[in-house]
């Protein structure tokens, strides 16, 4: 519209500043959204509670509190990565704010940039507040394979972000309001989150392995545990569905309704 | 600069080879029926919307895949906001100042529009038009060169309004060129430089508010408007 010269008293900012500052902002967003901190953490520590004082369903040889300890965990990813991104990101759609954001120097890969960081401080925040409650509790992990539980978390992180946005991007925001929590509720009771495929009936388990959630549980549960070989499926199932759905996402994501 | 622009939804066209400019240092109010376009044509030009034909440029970019360091010379506010609704409205701004890099501007803008009055309540819990006041700040919190305000001022008092004029009005005297869409006359008579009146997604007529009125033999803007916006049949009665 008008062609002047560059304001001298703008003062340039770089994309990595204004990522994190971004990110810093999606992370006070989210911590301070009481709903958000329900799903998040709340609902895993109760879990872990009942899960962990209970002998029934039955989790497999072990001591009990080690096995519910990295479903926990992975049900705990699932509820920020998925449930709280999905919520969030549809409703910042439907209200103009990925617009508005995505016209500022930040742009929209700053923007998507600065959703993940979030995302991954809540779960580290969440994680943290979770492993201390375990410990208290009796929680003793196998040490050398917390660095194969971090791979697994952060793999499990990407492809539950990718998801949310895909879902986020392609649906108004009092649908994918129902249904994220929907898929939530489903994938705690049976989706192989908090209890192990090889617990489930064997055509039900076949399928469960196949769903990122099966895998976030079985790969958390086998590194945190006795990682003896069941490693390399869940962690080809997870990239599978993070590329699958990253690809998806960047090909049907609308940025207004 | 917007020429020739034409865009369809679907198979109801919007724009139909739409053609202005707007210079810096001068307020541009863009008047038209709800439908005419005018919102169409801002989101091209704030790089929500690629034309399907027709030149956009802004500070001589493409605005569909400009850098950001020509998003941060530019300033804008949606029609529908575009505020997070979590969040509250000083820490929503500061990282605004932050993402312009234009900290300085959080203070003054803030007291300017009485933002203090409601800095603890949500975004999502303020009234329409303390919500106006919020995206307004956002706009300008970077000192844009360029500043796209989509009805600025529906929803305020009477002297929330003023407050947001003198700011436009300071916008505009420090070099911005600011580009306004209004369904208020008394706004575009009142703060506008140049006048664009655009009926079914087509300039009608452009120039000052003087001008576009004895072009059109009228008594003022309103007469003016509603000689060049009356959709063919409807009569006046």
């Amino acid at each position: 519209m008008t062609t002047s010269q560059a304001s001298p008293s703008m003062r340039p900012t770089g994309t990595a500043a204004r990522a994190r500052s971004q990110a810093r902002f999606e992370t006070h967003t989210l911590l301070a959204n009481g709903e958000q901190l329900v799903v998040s953490i709340v609902l895993p520590a109760m879990a872990l509670v009942a899960m962990a004082l209970t002998t029934s369903p039955s989790l497999g040889a072990g001591r009990r509190i080690d096995l519910v300890m990295p479903g926990v965990l992975a049900l705990a990813i699932v509820s920020t990565a998925f449930t709280g991104q999905a919520i969030a990101t549809g409703f910042d759609r439907r209200y103009g704010v990925l617009r508005l954001f995505g016209v500022t120097p930040l742009g929209r890969s700053g923007l998507l940039a600065g959703k993940a960081a979030a995302v991954l401080v809540v779960v580290v925040v969440q994680t943290i507040i979770l492993a201390i409650i375990g410990l208290a509790m009796g929680w003793n992990p196998d040490v050398t394979g917390i660095a194969l539980a971090i791979v697994f978390a952060l793999l499990g992180c990407w492809a539950w972000v990718a998801l949310a946005l895909l879902l986020a991007g392609a649906l108004r925001a009092e649908a994918v309001l129902a249904v994220a929590n929907l898929i939530w509720v489903l994938l705690a009771a049976v989706g192989g989150l908090l209890f192990p495929t090889d617990r489930m009936p064997s055509g039900v388990a076949d399928v469960v392995r196949l769903l990122p959630s099966g895998a976030l549980g079985d790969g958390l549960r086998a590194a945190l545990t006795d990682h003896d070989g069941r490693l390399l499926l869940p962690l080809v199932v997870l990239v599978a569905w993070g590329c699958v759905a990253t690809v998806l996402t960047a090909r049907t994501f609308k940025w207004s309704d | 600069m917007i020429r020739d622009v034409t865009h369809h939804y679907g198979s109801k066209r919007a724009l139909h080879e739409m053609s202005w400019s707007a210079d810096g240092g001068q307020i541009t109010c863009v008047l038209g029926p709800n439908g005419a376009g005018k919102t169409s044509i801002m989101e091209m030009a704030e790089g929500l919307r690629r034309p399907e034909s027709g030149q956009v440029r802004v500070l001589g970019d493409d605005p569909w895949d400009a850098s950001p360091d020509h998003r941060a010379r530019v300033g804008v506010m949606l029609q529908d906001g575009g505020l997070p609704g979590g969040a509250k409205p000083l820490r929503f701004l500061a990282h605004f100042a932050q993402l312009y890099g234009r900290t300085d501007q959080l203070e003054p803008l803030v007291e300017a529009l009485g933002i203090r009055d409601f800095e603890t309540t949500s975004l999502r819990r303020l009234s329409g038009g303390q919500r106006q006041r919020v995206a307004l700040a956002a706009a300008l919190i970077g000192r844009p060169d360029v500043a796209f305000l989509d009805e600025p001022s529906a929803g305020l008092d009477p002297h929330a309004r003023l407050d947001v004029w003198d700011l436009i009005r300071d916008a505009r005297d420090r070099g911005c060129a600011v580009i306004v869409t209004t369904h208020s006359f008394e706004e575009a008579e009142r703060l506008a430089d140049r006048v664009v009146v655009v009926a079914a997604g087509s300039v009608a007529a452009q120039g000052t508010a003087d001008e576009i009125s004895h072009h059109q033999g009228s008594r003022g803007l309103e007469d003016a408007y509603f000689s060049l916006t009356r959709p063919a049949g409807r009569h006046q009665v």
